[in-house]
């Protein structure tokens, strides 16, 4: 298997690999509007989605009724009425546009994932190798780059639709993703102006960020939510904002703008707005993960290389790389269950509060951040 | 050929061809969606060229945020925008002024338009770029980069000065 692997083409390979991790994000997006149903159900005191259920699978003792509790089958449920409904064309929408708009929105949110490292094994002189599609040295940056261009989607969506509330919605998305990701850029780079020390190479790549948190020692294997809070706080803010996600959730807003930009869609090209959302929201997390919570790191000052000897998994690559990427995932999907519990508790910012949060608080206070950890740590690190 | 040369001429051709649609489309967003594309292909060449940092910075910065502004402000002023002046009405000078601009770029790409490739096995890696880039813009570049800074503050100075109604405060007027 692994033979036959190996000496196929580069770029079949390559090929097979981003085949493996969509197939992995896709039906984590497709989980996570369920979730987010059932989150939601279990914060306002309802039992949620529960009725659903697969003759065969709901007739096992116990673990049937859990899972249709669970409300595991309505994402079947969910999928097959996207997929069969009768997708409707609204007459009066730009047709390539419109059609333009939901696949604009999937590529970006895929295209990011190569460059998130997910998981690391140790090879045999214990160095930590990082797992990913693409290591690139210009890892954050990339992801910055190709994740900004998910603005489009909305833009046309809004655009193309015709109608006055999408057109507000797509409006209100051009202007929101782009005043945040001023700050969500600003607010990384004391990040990486601590982790480029003095004599290194320098690097924008995540697999170094977690390489830094690693190291042994009480500073050392800090994670940088402990050292660089305010830049965490302002990265979640402006991932929020950059997501679309509640209280930041401008360009549909249901209660003013109907649905905003997705109102004229329906079926599966709705469905693939969603899809997209979730998707970014995955990445955003990984992300987040890596650059503050410590990475594949079990726990801080605990790095997977300290577990990897404790659980005698040193000398099994792939068993090591396995648990890696639980840990990982696991951490992911908190913070992902955090973006649902934030949705549920913070009411919607009005339009004017967003622009006056992205311009006049945080960016100020992102510049701030920068200079005082820039002066500290040129003092630092002389 | 290699693939890679393969992919350069595609790209270049991609971007040519992108480049061509903005000037002709007389519909703005598609214009500018072209521009999109465009650039798109600019950071094509620029990955074919081994030059990663400015590919993910062109798309960072103008295919991220500045096209979705010229969208953003195409949609703000007009959705429809196939209303432009036509070619016609423009002004003897402007013409005169582009056509001159225009031979001159074609001449002066005629008569020194050859780049002498860098020698490859010299060249830094993508990582390693980094740091004499931003060594470059600090220390041989600060003061084009400073008056660019200062170029775009006054711009948005102006921008505030002409867009903002002053009632009520002469005091600053």
């Amino acid at each position: 298997m692994v033979e036959f692997y190996l000496q196929l083409h580069p770029v079949i390979q390559g090929l097979l690999k981003g085949l493996a991790v969509i197939l992995v994000i896709f039906p984590i997006g497709g989980a996570c509007s369920m979730a987010e149903r059932k989150v939601s159900a279990w914060i306002q005191g309802r039992p949620g989605p529960n009725r659903a259920s697969v003759p065969w699978i709901s007739w096992i003792p116990f673990l049937g009724t859990f899972l249709q509790r669970l409300g595991i089958f309505h994402v079947m449920a969910d999928g097959g009425k996207m997929l069969f409904k009768e997708d409707a064309l609204p007459g009066h929408v730009n047709k390539f546009y419109f059609i333009l708009a939901p696949i604009v929105a999937m590529i970006p949110a895929l295209t990011t994932v190569t460059t998130v490292p997910f998981g690391a094994y140790l090879d045999e002189a214990g160095r930590v190798i990082p797992l990913a599609l693409a290591n690139v040295d210009i890892g954050l940056l990339a992801i910055f780059a190709v994740s900004s261009l998910g603005v489009y989607s909305l833009i046309l969506a809004g655009w193309a639709s015709n109608s006055k509330y999408p057109f507000l919605g797509g409006v209100r998305a051009s202007a929101q993703l782009i005043s945040y990701e001023l700050s969500m850029t600003l607010s990384v780079v004391p990040l990486f102006l601590w982790v480029n020390e003095p004599g290194r190479e320098a690097t924008l790549g995540l697999g170094r960020v977690v390489e830094f948190q690693s190291q042994p020692g009480f500073m050392g294997g800090m994670w940088f939510l402990f050292i660089m809070p305010v830049s965490a706080f302002i990265f979640l803010t402006s991932l929020f904002a950059e997501t679309n996600r509640q209280p930041f959730d401008m360009p549909e807003s249901e209660s003013d703008l109907v649905g905003g930009f997705h109102t004229e869609y329906g079926a599966f090209k709705w469905g693939l707005f969603f899809v997209a959302e979730y998707a970014h929201m995955v990445i955003g997390s990984a992300v987040f993960t890596l650059l503050f919570l410590g990475g594949w790191n079990p726990l801080p000052w605990v790095s997977l290389a300290d577990m990897a000897t404790w659980v005698h998994l040193a000398d099994q690559p792939i068993l090591l790389g396995v648990l890696s990427i639980g840990i990982f995932l696991g951490k992911v999907l908190a913070m992902i269950f955090f973006f649902m519990w934030v949705r549920w508790t913070v009411p919607r910012f009005r339009y004017d509060q967003v622009m006056e949060i992205g311009w006049k608080k945080l960016l100020p206070l992102a510049i701030a951040n920068l200079l005082a950890y820039a002066i500290g740590i040129a003092i630092i690190q002389k | 050929m290699t693939i890679g040369q393969i992919l350069f001429n595609l790209f270049a051709l991609f971007t040519l061809v992108m480049a061509a649609g903005v000037v002709l489309n007389k519909n703005a967003v598609n214009a500018a969606l072209c521009l999109l594309l465009c650039l798109v292909g600019v950071a094509g060449l620029f990955v074919g060229l081994n030059a990663y940092l400015l590919a993910f910075l062109l798309l960072l910065v103008y295919a991220g945020a500045i096209v979705a502004l010229f969208l953003f402000i195409v949609m703000l002023l007009d959705t429809r925008g196939d209303a432009r002046p036509t070619l016609n009405r423009l002004p003897l000078v402007a013409r005169i002024l582009a056509t001159g601009l225009i031979l001159g770029g074609v001449a002066s790409f005629l008569q020194r338009g050859r780049l002498v490739s860098p020698d490859i096995a010299g060249t830094v890696g993508v990582g390693a770029a980094l740091k004499p880039y931003a060594y470059q813009l600090f220390t041989t570049y600060l003061l084009p980069v400073q008056i660019l800074g200062f170029l775009l503050l006054i711009a948005m100075l102006g921008v505030i000065v002409l867009s903002k109604k002053f009632v009520g405060m002469e005091d600053i007027k």
